[in-house]
């Protein structure tokens, strides 16, 4: 990465940049509410209350910083090996489809206790072998990763799109899925969980993959700055010449970050199949594995970062929704714009402010 | 006792009548969104009617995902709306659910069976109102081949189709019935282009009458047939006025009298729960004749029209309904 001259301490560009960037996000979305005739405070407070406000809004968002969490730790993972792994949607598509298989196929004679992790290695998989051919491609044919992984999400498109319509669509209804599960195949809701302690949580899409997406989190960071393999990879990522000289083989490394990144996608479909549809149907993906490329890059490629960056889209999406309801004027589309205006600034105008944090801080210590 | 009773009769219509006061309506559209020219605005054209008249104030939300649906649905029945209106066969499992948790709300949902004490599952017999507009393509046809272009293939469509090649050999025996289907995912709602090239083989293979059947796509179907000169057939709103002298006719779907009623049954305390099947018999479905087609259509052909119609509401005609049996003998 090529950064402007002129050093920052290091809050000022974890801490400082980002949230001047969201500020700016945030005023632009203010003039456009006015300019349509609402008020941005009253839009402000609907969002806030509903993504944070009470109990099920609040599992609505960490519902889909769920997601985020995944699509973002997949896109993370590859760009520490100079990869820009834009297929996270397709990924997690393919990875549902595993999931999704999984159950159709032993939901009537496996326990909750096998059928469960059996069918979250399952997305795994799909999800890590979607990407490997990409990979492959990459290491072996040097055919660009962005291209394939792009072609790679239509192909995994048109491929549920078959799978739904004419193999596995469940013959009693007209909308393109499958059968429900059967119960055991369900993961457990957390306001499920919570009930059974005792603690009432109002019912909402949230389910323990939640957990699941906090333990990949410490698990990349682990891979990533304190194994071998981490070394490796970033090495490659930084200079594949030199990883070479130090006895890399970059060919391997990009091949198994690719499935790495494919399998962390793909554990979207535990969230999606397993935990809250509970039945395989069409775009199911709803664009988390692109959100996933924003939250990265917002969260500068650290599980930490990736974390809190997927709570802001998760209560963008919620609180979305929230405004949707709540001001007949706001659209689903306006609540699109918010988005975008957020990853304008947080991604492509991301060193806008930069120079000049720069000047302020150096005539200070000055 | 029978005081106790008469004390209990008189409770219940108090409840009632104060139920009957207070309907806040909410519409949870489709994923295609409210402003679809087709299915959905049709709906929202009823809803909207209704508050113009009444001054209520009519919820709508439009989901951007799966997981909405559900979300808006349990949303407005927990803000007290009621009836909420579930828009489309996407929302059937969304719906079970939401109404097993709410079971003192009223639901309707159009185009789509969910069977529930607290439910009005409206559908419409589509196959009926194909049945004219395939009868009326049939008396217009000089080369006896008439086409029909689907949207999304389902139950759903192939019924308009059955429909509507009963009613074709009905006027015709010998007449050749192409069909084709745009798609079979959603995307097949909204494919214009798709929808302009298969009516355009159509006009090659001889047909000169073509109905679709398809949302959006139709739209570029009723471009193909004014561009060659040919005959198109509307859907589910009257799409008469789109291309006037290309246009024979459209097979209405009253889905905007469907939503309005609804609300205004839960008003006035005559709502109920069930199948609510609406026909030909109940205006149901009818064939659009206007100011804009009249041209094209004779005194001949709507008389032969008038009497078909009366004989399948007097039940003479029997239309075989695709869905009883997934397939058009």
């Amino acid at each position: 990465m090529s950064q402007p001259a002129g050093a920052l301490p290091g809050w000022a560009n974890k801490a400082l940049l980002p949230a001047l960037n969201i500020i700016s996000a945030f005023l632009v979305t203010g003039i456009v509410f006015l300019m349509i005739g609402e008020s941005p405070i009253e839009a402000a407070k609907i969002m806030l209350y509903g993504a944070f406000g009470y109990q099920e809004g609040f599992g609505y968002t960490l519902y889909y910083t769920t997601n985020f969490i995944f699509t973002g730790l997949a896109v993370a993972v590859a760009f520490h090996a100079g990869l820009f792994n834009i297929g996270g949607e397709g990924q997690a598509y393919i990875g549902g489809l595993g999931a999704g298989l999984a159950c159709l196929a032993l939901d009537a004679y496996l326990p909750a206790w096998i059928l469960i992790p059996l069918a979250v290695v399952a997305s795994a998989l799909f999800g890590a072998a979607w990407a490997f051919l990409p990979g492959y491609l990459q290491a072996r044919r040097g055919s660009h990763v962005v291209i394939t992984t792009i072609m790679f999400n239509f192909l995994a498109s048109s491929l549920m799109v078959y799978l739904l319509s004419h193999v596995l669509k469940d013959p009693g209804q007209m909308s393109s899925s499958s059968r429900e599960f059967a119960e055991v195949a369900w993961l457990p809701f957390i306001h499920n969980m919570l009930a059974g302690m005792g603690i009432s949580f109002d019912e909402s899409p949230l389910n323990v993959s939640f957990f699941l997406a906090l333990v990949c989190c410490v698990l990349v960071w682990l891979l990533i700055w304190r194994t071998r393999w981490g070394y490796e990879l970033r090495t490659v990522g930084s200079n594949s010449t030199a990883a070479v000289y130090a006895g890399i083989k970059p060919a391997k490394v990009i091949i198994w970050v690719m499935c790495l990144s494919g399998a962390l996608a793909g554990l979207v479909g535990v969230n999606e199949i397993l935990g809250v549809q509970h039945r395989l149907l069409l775009d199911f993906s709803a664009g988390y594995g692109f959100v996933g490329i924003a939250v990265a890059l917002m969260g500068r490629n650290h599980p930490v970062g990736i974390v809190l960056a997927s709570l802001l889209f998760g209560a963008l999406y919620q609180g979305g929704a929230e405004l949707a309801f709540d001001m007949p004027n706001i659209t689903r589309d306006m609540v699109v714009m918010i988005q975008g205006l957020i990853i304008l600034f947080c991604g492509a105008l991301e060193f806008m402010y930069r120079p000049l944090l720069v000047r302020l801080l150096s005539s200070k210590a000055a | 006792m029978k005081r106790t009773l008469m004390a209990a009769a008189v409770a219940m219509t108090v409840s009632l009548g104060a139920q009957a006061a207070d309907v806040s309506p909410a519409v949870v559209y489709d994923m295609g969104g409210k402003f679809d020219k087709s299915f959905n605005e049709a709906v929202s054209k009823g809803v909207k009617r209704y508050a113009d008249e009444t001054g209520a104030e009519v919820k709508e939300f439009e989901p951007a995902n799966d997981s909405q649906i559900e979300q808006g649905l349990r949303r407005m029945a927990k803000r007290g709306s009621n009836p909420v209106i579930a828009v489309g066969f996407n929302q059937a499992h969304a719906l079970e659910k939401v109404a097993t948790e709410f079971p003192d709300t009223h639901f309707a949902i159009i185009d789509m069976v969910v069977d529930k004490p607290n439910v009005e599952s409206i559908v419409f017999k589509e196959h009926e109102g194909s049945f004219l507009v395939g009868a009326l393509a049939a008396m217009a046809s000089k080369t006896g081949k008439v086409g029909f272009v689907g949207g999304m293939d389902i139950g759903l469509i192939r019924k308009f189709e059955c429909g509507y090649e009963q009613g074709a050999k009905f006027v015709n025996p010998g007449i050749e019935v192409f069909q084709n289907m745009t798609g079979s995912t959603p995307a097949a709602w909204n494919n214009p282009g798709k929808g302009g090239e298969l009516a355009k083989s159509q006009f090659d293979r001889g047909a000169d009458v073509v109905f679709a059947a398809a949302g959006g796509t139709g739209i570029g179907v009723y471009q193909a047939a004014k561009d060659e000169g040919k005959y198109a057939i509307g859907v589910d709103s009257n799409q008469n006025y789109l291309h006037p002298g290309t246009m024979l006719t459209s097979m209405v779907k009253s889905v905007d009298v469907a939503a309005y009623n609804t609300i205004k049954e839960v008003a006035d305390g005559s709502w109920k729960p069930g199948v609510k099947v609406l026909g030909l018999a109940e205006n149901g479905v009818s064939w659009a004749y206007d100011e804009y087609n009249k041209d094209l259509v004779t005194a001949d052909m709507k008389a032969k029209m008038d009497s078909i119609q009366q004989d399948i509401i007097s039940g003479k005609i029997k239309v075989h309904d695709y869905m009883s049996n997934n397939a058009c003998e």
